[in-house]
């Protein structure tokens, strides 16, 4: 049984706008899955599907099994969901937004008030508990919103780009957190645009673009897909003009001592340094211009002729 | 899981009656301190002039249907204002996501506003005995009557936050509709006093079944026969109740 089963989903908004055109995708059980895609291409109208705050034109919807349609009670049950908007009473104290989500899960106050403190310390909100909610920062926001959505011990979370606006070292904590929740069994639905998160974490993807499933595998496969990589090279010599290199295809300058190389995959790093040293440049330092993920998604997406990443 | 449904019953009702509470100052103390104006001004000042009206004071007149007045506009305010705040605001989502049936979203709203309504309503009679004798004739009518028309208004307000895209569209009924209906719904005249014209077309106002049959609760006389007022008040609630929990099923106003 999968964890998320979307099969023929169509969304077509009032004003006609074709949102989902026919989307079908599965996520197993205990995964950590990426839906990615640029912005809007349909991510957030199908995570509102499933969320049960979208109602869908046609298609099938299942949560571990259980039709949202026709089973919604218990399907809900077994999901969490982290929106990408603040959508919480911002004058209500913290601890009060959680006890009652627990609520309406059907958990009882009492129990609710034990998981509310767990959930608040383990996420360093416990001694804002108090506040309301309008008064705490960007991240601690997300990060209520992570334990609002994990109250009632959801076997499926969706989170909508829940690092959004929060800095790294917070970033890497909530990384952290999510991983080791997945690691105790709980399957995870990411959306994002820091793909490196996407990378670092999930072991399958699917990429949608307007409307349409345009890519869906492991992310290892994917990976394995990328022909080639750009790399920013920081020089020692001064140059006037873009080195000639012959087994390289895109060279750019991008100022006097550093340049940006496109390398396939049938060549090395150690092809591009030899041809360079045999021109006298000598490579101080490089690095990736985007991480992998970045690089095959931007090639992707843009074959749709779209924007890229927004 | 009807134990479930009933956490999440009472989880929003409680939320609901906390949100009026924590802001009494906005919510209780306003109707009771212009009913308390009502009660010296048409009460006592000009009550005084006017004499009797239906064979009794005219401030004991006036009583019964100024505290049905504040029930019925803070029912209304209560529940129009909360949901349209938690569409606004967003977190009428955490309902969304969450396995909590319609009706029981729609029952802990109408709760919130009956407790708005009934709160207020006893605030303003305590007021009264500033001014007039307490005397209940039927204490189970009035309490009765209480009960229905708070949840009668309650579900009006649900209905129109529903259909609201902005602050603007839950001002205009209360202004507009609410308001008139209840001045001319028998407050503060009997529908005696009226021509014969009037006196028909006032039955058409559904607030007159309400003022009079609490007013019977109260003083033991009527414009209106007391089962015929119950069974327009109940027949008005169950119309109210199908339109709004279709509304919520259908996702109208909350689900694109």
């Amino acid at each position: 049984m999968f964890a998320l089963e979307i099969s023929d989903l169509y969304k077509t908004y009032s004003s006609g706008l074709e949102a989902l055109k026919g989307i079908s995708l599965t996520v197993e059980r205990g995964d950590f899955f990426a839906l990615l895609g640029p912005n809007g291409a349909g991510k957030s109208t199908c995570i509102g599907i499933i969320s049960g705050l979208v109602n869908k034109t046609s298609g099938n919807v299942n949560i571990f099994g259980h039709s949202i349609d026709n089973d919604f009670i218990v399907a809900k049950s077994l999901l969490g969901s982290v929106p990408q908007e603040f959508n919480f009473n911002t004058f209500e104290p913290v601890e009060e937004i959680i006890i009652n989500q627990a609520g309406f899960y059907g958990v009882p106050a009492r129990r609710a008030r034990v998981e509310t403190e767990h959930y608040l310390k383990q996420l360093n909100l416990w001694e804002h508990r108090r506040s309301q909610a309008r008064r705490l920062s960007g991240g601690m926001k997300r990060r209520l919103m992570i334990a609002r959505a994990l109250i009632h011990k959801p076997k499926l979370l969706i989170l909508d780009e829940p690092t959004a606006g929060v800095d790294i070292e917070l970033r890497r904590t909530m990384w952290d957190f999510l991983e080791q929740i997945n690691e105790q069994g709980t399957t995870i639905i990411l959306t994002t645009h820091y793909l490196e998160e996407a990378e670092r974490m999930c072991r399958n993807i699917a990429i949608i673009d307007e409307g349409n499933i345009i890519l869906n595998s492991s992310m290892n496969h994917l990976l394995k897909q990328l022909n080639s990589e750009t790399f920013v090279l920081y020089l020692r010599n001064e140059l006037d003009q873009v080195p000639c290199l012959p087994s390289f295809d895109n060279v750019v300058k991008l100022d006097q001592q550093s340049i940006e190389v496109e390398v396939p995959d049938r060549l090395s790093i150690n092809d591009l340094i030899h041809e360079l040293e045999s021109l006298g440049i000598i490579v101080e330092r490089m690095r990736n211009k985007v991480n992998r993920l970045e690089e095959m998604f931007v090639k992707m997406t843009s074959k749709t002729e779209k924007r890229g990443l927004g | 899981m009807l134990y479930q449904f009933w956490i999440a019953y009472l989880t929003i009702a409680r939320r609901e009656v906390l949100r009026f509470t924590r802001i009494w100052v906005q919510t209780i103390f306003p109707p009771v301190m212009m009913v308390a104006l009502y009660f010296i001004i048409f009460g006592n000042l000009i009550g005084q002039r006017i004499g009797e009206m239906d064979g009794m004071n005219y401030i004991d007149f006036l009583m019964p249907g100024l505290v049905m007045m504040s029930i019925i506009t803070n029912s209304y305010t209560n529940v129009v204002s909360s949901f349209y705040g938690a569409k606004y605001s967003g977190h009428i989502e955490e309902m969304q996501v969450a396995p909590v049936p319609n009706i029981v979203i729609l029952l802990g709203f109408v709760t919130g506003g009956m407790a708005r309504g009934i709160c207020v309503g006893v605030a303003v009679t305590l007021v009264s005995l500033l001014f007039t004798e307490f005397h209940m004739h039927n204490p189970l009518i009035v309490l009765l009557v209480a009960l229905l028309t708070s949840c009668l208004f309650s579900l009006a307000g649900l209905i129109n936050a529903i259909f609201a895209n902005s602050f603007d569209d839950i001002t205009i009924i209360p202004t507009f509709v609410l308001t008139p209906l209840t001045y001319l719904g028998g407050i503060f005249y009997s529908i005696k006093l009226l021509p014969e014209f009037w006196q028909t077309a006032s039955l058409g106002n559904p607030i007159l079944y309400m003022v009079n049959s609490f007013r019977y609760g109260f003083r033991g006389s009527s414009d209106i026969d007391l089962s015929t007022a119950l069974l327009v008040i109940v027949l008005f609630i169950i119309a109210l109740f199908t339109v709004s929990l279709t509304l919520l099923s259908r996702g109208t106003g909350i689900r694109q």
